[in-house]
């Protein structure tokens, strides 16, 4: 058995793990990612790569504080990146659009962004309405069924994988010891203080833990006394072949990736750990999609995939920290959006910094009733 | 630069690729016949220009799309050759 002396140790190498670990990580300070292999659940490789602030919130403006607060870091976060590892994860970032079908569905939506920017007050970040004509002059590629949009100039998309491997090379770069294939299986408190983590390769010690384990949370956090009710909600994701230039802004359910794929999400299932794909489920997207954009009925579809969120009672962030400052908790859903703010604020809380008002706002307390019942 | 490994290959078939009369065997698929006439090109990326050629061999990375008897966007590595096939590549029509 090998036995280390880390700083900090964080489990879980997903987005969250791994923007966590590339913020706290510098000189001096000693770091190990720990992940399991190559098969694993994993949120991070399967989603649809919005950055998106755009409807988030509904009576809970801190929430559409911190995503806002996340999409207006992004092109910073990007440029470090790429200054820092090469590697361009291709952010667009010129607004994005929630397309309707149905009246009714434009309507309720406006309503819900009228009373978010209500509740954000000063902080209200811009939202408009688009008409038919408005939303083809963004995207003309609609079709006539689309009634109209909204739009939220915040908003884009980037590609993941790039930003997926960026933010490893940027770890790795910056020196943190990634471990693939070491499973945590328990984490002790040490009689002096830090932490023993059991792992499938070894034992490992550190003086901080930060959970970072998606959809692993659930099993790993009783163990520091903390709690992550999180469930899996699956995703099927349809990718097209690469065509030209079609879509100059992402929507919420088809987006155009920089490499010319058309991209078509995303189901919402609560069918267990099940990350296969139905046709059923898979033609009710491509059918819904073709009525937005009728030229996507030419394309062929070359992928199709499901993934599982990391999926929370309320669908909000958990943030938490044990009294003793040294065991932390970082589990969402939205985690591509949130990495700029994971690789910053939340990061710099668990290199010893000060502790955001999100440990507060987002504290798993807000289950105790969940969890009682 | 390719060269086909069985020297004695069962039967003959003819094809056109971009026009060029290229001889192939029963079996081989549009994408052995490319690389074996030394036309590994398929098309152009749509995003960016670039010419792309067959990658993965086995289905998955569509960079081998062509057009088959007049049928756009094949997979070159998953469709075998017959005799009298048509197949033009996207860089012919650059
Ligand atoms: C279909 C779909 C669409 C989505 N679309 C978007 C979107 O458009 N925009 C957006 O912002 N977000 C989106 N998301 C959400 C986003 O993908 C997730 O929030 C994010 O990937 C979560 O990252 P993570 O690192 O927490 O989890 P994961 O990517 O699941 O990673 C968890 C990691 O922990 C490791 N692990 C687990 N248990 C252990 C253990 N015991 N020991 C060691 N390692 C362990 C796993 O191997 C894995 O590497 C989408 C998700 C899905 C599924
Ligand atoms: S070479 Fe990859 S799909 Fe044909």
């Amino acid at each position: 058995m090998r036995r280390s002396e880390f700083d900090i140790a964080v489990v879980g190498g997903g987005i969250v793990g791994a923007a966590i670990a590339f913020g706290a990580a510098g000189p001096g300070r000693r770091i190990v990612m720990l992940d399991e292999g190559d098969v694993a659940l994993r949120a991070s490789r399967g989603n649809f790569a919005l950055v998106w602030v755009h409807g988030k919130g509904l009576g809970r403006p801190d929430y559409a504080r911190w995503s806002a607060r996340a999409v207006r870091r992004w092109r910073s976060f990007a440029d470090d990146l790429a200054a820092e590892t090469g590697t361009d994860v291709g952010l667009e970032q010129r607004g994005g659009l929630l397309l309707f079908l149905d009246g009714e569905g434009l309507t309720t939506q406006a309503a819900a962004c009228r009373r978010i920017a209500d509740d954000l007050g000063a902080d209200a970040f811009p939202v408009e309405v688009l008409d038919h004509a408005a939303t083809a002059r963004l995207l003309p590629a609609i079709g006539p069924e689309v009634v109209g949009a909204t739009f939220c100039p915040l908003d884009g998309h980037v590609n993941v994988l790039r930003l997926f491997g960026a933010l490893h090379e940027g770890c790795r770069r910056r020196g943190v010891d990634y471990r693939p294939g070491a499973k945590v299986a328990a984490i002790s408190r040490e009689p002096g203080g830090g932490y023993r983590l059991d792992t499938a390769a070894g034992t490992v010690a550190a003086a901080r833990v930060v959970l970072a384990a998606g959809l692993g949370n659930g099993r790993l956090a009783p163990m520091l006394g903390l709690s992550a009710p999180v469930l899996p909600e699956r995703g099927q994701i349809l990718v097209t072949e690469r065509t030209g230039r079609l879509l100059d802004y992402p929507t919420g359910t088809v987006r155009q990736t920089d490499e010319g794929s058309v991209m078509i999400g995303a189901s919402k299932e609560r069918v267990g750990f099940d990350t296969g794909t139905e046709t059923e489920v898979l033609a009710e997207l491509a059918a819904s999609a073709v009525r937005m954009f009728p030229a996507l009925a030419s394309l062929a579809v070359v992928r199709s995939w499901g993934a599982l969120r990391v999926m929370t009672p309320d669908g909000l962030p958990i943030y938490a920290v044990d009294p003793s400052g040294t065991a932390f908790l970082a589990t969402c859903h939205s985690g591509i959006t949130l990495a700029s703010v994971h690789a910053g604020e939340i990061a710099a809380a668990v290199a010893g910094g000060t502790l955001p008002d999100v440990f507060a706002q987002f504290s798993p307390e807000r289950f105790a009733d969940v969890q009682a019942a | 630069m390719f060269r086909r490994l069985d020297p004695k290959p069962a039967g003959a078939v003819t094809l056109t690729i971009d026009g060029r009369v290229v001889a192939a065997a029963p079996g081989d698929s549009v994408m052995g016949a490319m690389l074996l006439a030394d036309t590994p090109a398929a098309g152009r990326s749509p995003a960016d220009g670039s010419p792309r050629a067959p990658y993965c061999g086995m289905g998955v990375c569509f960079e081998c799309l062509v057009t088959i008897d007049g049928g756009p966007r094949r997979q070159a590595c998953l469709t075998p050759v017959r005799d009298g096939m048509v197949v033009t590549t996207g860089i012919a029509d650059d």
